[in-house]
């Protein structure tokens, strides 16, 4: 056994304890991860920091993901746990460029969990499952004391299948790529966000909350060189961008005129104080590729119903220092850094 | 979106900018108050578009980064009782304290609530009666309004488990404090804009008489801002020290009068220290005598404290403007948004996060 208490790589006079913040998306996440999680598990899969792990069967090569889901409120504007938990699984593999094809569920139920509420959710993953063509073919239940659970949380994990050559992960991004997002950002975030905070808005904003499967394979299927894709969950588009550019060592540089987001987002952002650059979505990506590719990717992605918004945000380049920056609609260029851990609403 | 988008647009900004350049014909200072200037200004790179005659220095005007030390530890000293809900805004959680921060007595089972408003935090002390709920009430005259009404409503309904931790700070005096330091290189300042939507403008017609400085009433977008810089640098070149009005869309001379007299009605005048500043005579508002039993420090009996900060951390000079962060040398070493020395380093308006953050 590994004696924690004296090799731990987080020193313990930094953080003695989890804070929120390291579940943030942010820096202190990184940390974490890199720090602890990765010096314990180190292996050539989490050495290429995807959103899943490909690895070689006799056949071909299958993805391998998993993620789990702590929502607050159960159900939310555009979606609610259940469905959140089965995009969000499926989407996962879909960014390691394979086709979904089994999921598992496990459930951490609440003790005085309303049994309607629960059915409700069940349903939900069913019919999103169904949604996405996959078939959930294991799971595990467990109950927990009463004020020991938000209600439920999910654990989904899933298997896909890579039907293409392609080398799809952070480290392939080479300088000359450009970067499309796959439509507006920021809406989950800020969706759960309104409810939580009991802001009311003059029009609802629903979450983004989709399968993503779908277009990715009819990227695929165009034989287009993707040498990257990544959903945008916590810690938003900016917080991916950096982790991708660090990890492929190069700079990527961002439009700020050309990201989409929409105006009910960016006004719920300016009440809030928060940079939808970091605000997370649940069915967005991005997909990095070579500029000569751009157009007809973009076609593609636009002729799906979630990726109707697409656009192409920016560009890779060599240097790697900053990772990431922004032209500003002003025309001078900033750091788009990646946050500490979670944004705060601030005082005024 | 309106009233904002026509105010970040390029070409306008550019032609200020210009008209600036045009304008001024040698080295003048000037403050932005508000930290939410600051951030406008870092973040858009607003000054890049200046000529190299205008120097920006960044203000006081961070509620969060000059809330003393000592109230950091109070709020974490009744947080961590039992019987305890300190509900805060969000951007204190990250502050340091003497030892520790509020979401780490978060993480060791304190009671912390981030909300939006303190009138949620009065509606969390009407759902919990057996517990008392305390609302950190840290903010300049823009936040004092509806922490003001929070403490008026709890009287009226006779809410006896609901109270304020007090820390609010007052922009003129601050502005009279930086001005009469010995080090004082501030020539002109873009007041702040939300500041004056409640208080109005008469307060800074005293200060810009009395040390012949102007000062322009600025919003937050960048094109009010280089418009509020434009109209300072006009003043500083023809020797006029006037107030002027660049935020007339929202800032009305006499400000919110019903705003000022719920002020009046339940905070009065105090002295109040500053982190990294020190004592403002007549600087913040603590409750009138009339709602002092809806003050936690006297209903937790917390008595004063003092403690030392790190003697390293140059907050209380970047909060004068007579230093930059970047100048700072332990910015971005040994002082970063996981580890800060001060909370210019981890608020949403703090100089050193903007710098941080955007700047690198």
């Amino acid at each position: 056994m590994t004696d924690f208490g004296l090799a731990c790589p987080i020193p313990l006079s930094d953080y003695p304890t989890v804070t929120l913040a390291h579940g943030g998306g942010g820096r202190l996440m990184n940390h974490l991860i890199e720090r602890m999680f990765m010096a314990a598990f180190r292996n050539p899969h989490l050495d290429r920091r995807h959103d899943g792990a490909v690895f070689e069967t006799g056949g071909g090569r299958l993805a391998i993901t998993t993620d789990s889901y702590v929502v607050r409120p159960l159900f939310f504007p555009g979606g609610d746990i259940g469905s959140l938990a089965v995009h969000g699984t499926v989407n996962d593999l879909a960014m390691c460029g394979a086709r979904p094809l089994h999921l598992t569920v496990a459930l951490i139920l609440e003790e005085g969990l309303p049994m309607d509420t629960l059915w409700r959710v069940t349903q939900s993953l069913a019919e999103a499952a169904r949604a996405c063509e996959v078939s959930i073919v294991a799971g595990d239940t467990k109950v927990v004391d009463r004020g020991k659970g938000d209600g439920l949380y999910l654990n989904t994990s899933g298997i896909g299948i890579l039907e293409h050559a392609l080398d799809i992960r952070p480290a392939s991004v080479r300088p000359g790529d450009v970067v499309l997002v796959s439509g507006d950002l920021g809406r989950h975030g800020m969706a759960v966000m309104a409810v939580r905070a009991g802001l009311e808005f003059e029009s609802e904003i629903e979450s983004d909350s989709a399968p993503l499967s779908r277009v990715v394979q009819a990227l695929l299927r165009r034989n287009l060189e993707i040498h990257c894709l990544r959903d945008l969950t916590r810690g938003g588009l900016a917080s991916a961008l950096n982790e991708i550019a660090a990890t492929a060592r190069v700079g990527v540089t961002l439009d700020e005129a050309e990201v989409p987001v929409r105006e009910d987002v960016r006004g719920a952002c300016e009440v809030l104080g928060l940079d939808p650059l970091y605000v997370a979505n649940e069915g967005r990506f991005v997909v990095f590729l070579p500029e000569r590719e751009a157009e007809v990717a973009l076609e593609i992605l636009r002729a799906h119903e979630v990726c109707r918004e697409a656009r192409r945000v920016g560009f890779v380049h060599e240097d790697p220092q900053p990772p990431v920056t922004l032209l500003t609609t002003m025309g001078v260029h900033r750091v788009v850094d990646m946050l500490s851990g979670e944004q705060l609403p601030r005082i005024c | 979106m309106k009233y904002v988008d026509e105010y970040r647009e390029k070409r306008p900004a550019q032609r200020l900018a210009e008209e600036i350049a045009r304008s001024v014909t040698r080295p003048w200072t000037i403050m932005e108050v508000c930290g939410g200037q600051t951030h406008a200004i870092v973040k858009n790179g607003l000054d890049q578009l200046l000529p190299p005659e205008i120097t920006l220095v960044h203000g006081p005007g961070c509620p969060v980064c000059v809330t003393p030390v000592e109230l950091i530890d109070k709020a974490i000293a009744i947080a961590s009782r039992p019987e305890a809900i300190l509900c805060s805004f969000g951007d204190m959680l990250r502050v340091p304290g003497s030892s520790r921060d509020l979401f780490a007595a978060k993480s060791s089972g304190a009671d912390v609530r981030i909300v939006y408003s303190p009138l949620v935090a009065l509606q969390v002390a009407r759902d919990n009666p057996g517990r008392e709920v305390v609302f950190f009430a840290v903010g300049f005259e823009t936040t004092a309004p509806a922490n003001a009404l929070a403490v008026y409503q709890a009287r009226n309904e006779k809410l006896s488990n609901f109270s304020l931790l007090v820390s609010h700070v007052l922009v003129p005096p601050a502005m009279e404090a930086i001005l009469s330091s010995p080090g004082n290189r501030v020539q002109g300042f873009l007041a702040a804009g939300h500041v004056c939507t409640v208080m109005g403008a008469s307060e800074y017609e005293l200060i810009a008489s009395r040390h012949q400085v102007p000062i322009v009433i600025t919003g937050f977008e960048p094109v009010d801002i280089l418009a509020g810089i434009l109209m300072c640098v006009r003043q500083l070149e023809s020797r006029c020290s006037r107030v002027e009005n660049q935020y007339s869309r929202v800032v009305r001379q006499e400000g919110n009068p019903r705003a000022q007299e719920i002020i009046r009605e339940v905070f009065r005048v105090t002295d109040r220290k500053w982190r990294g500043i020190g004592e403002i005579p007549r600087s913040g508002l603590g409750l009138s005598d009339e709602y002092a039993e809806f003050d936690a420090e006297r209903r937790f009996n917390l008595g004063d404290t003092s403690v030392e900060e790190s003697a390293e951390c140059l907050s209380g000079l970047v909060l004068q403007g007579l230093k930059k962060p970047s100048e700072c040398p332990a910015f971005g070493t040994r002082c970063t948004p996981e580890h800060p020395l001060g909370a210019t380093m981890v608020s949403s308006e703090g100089a050193c996060a903007a710098y941080y953050r955007y700047r690198r």
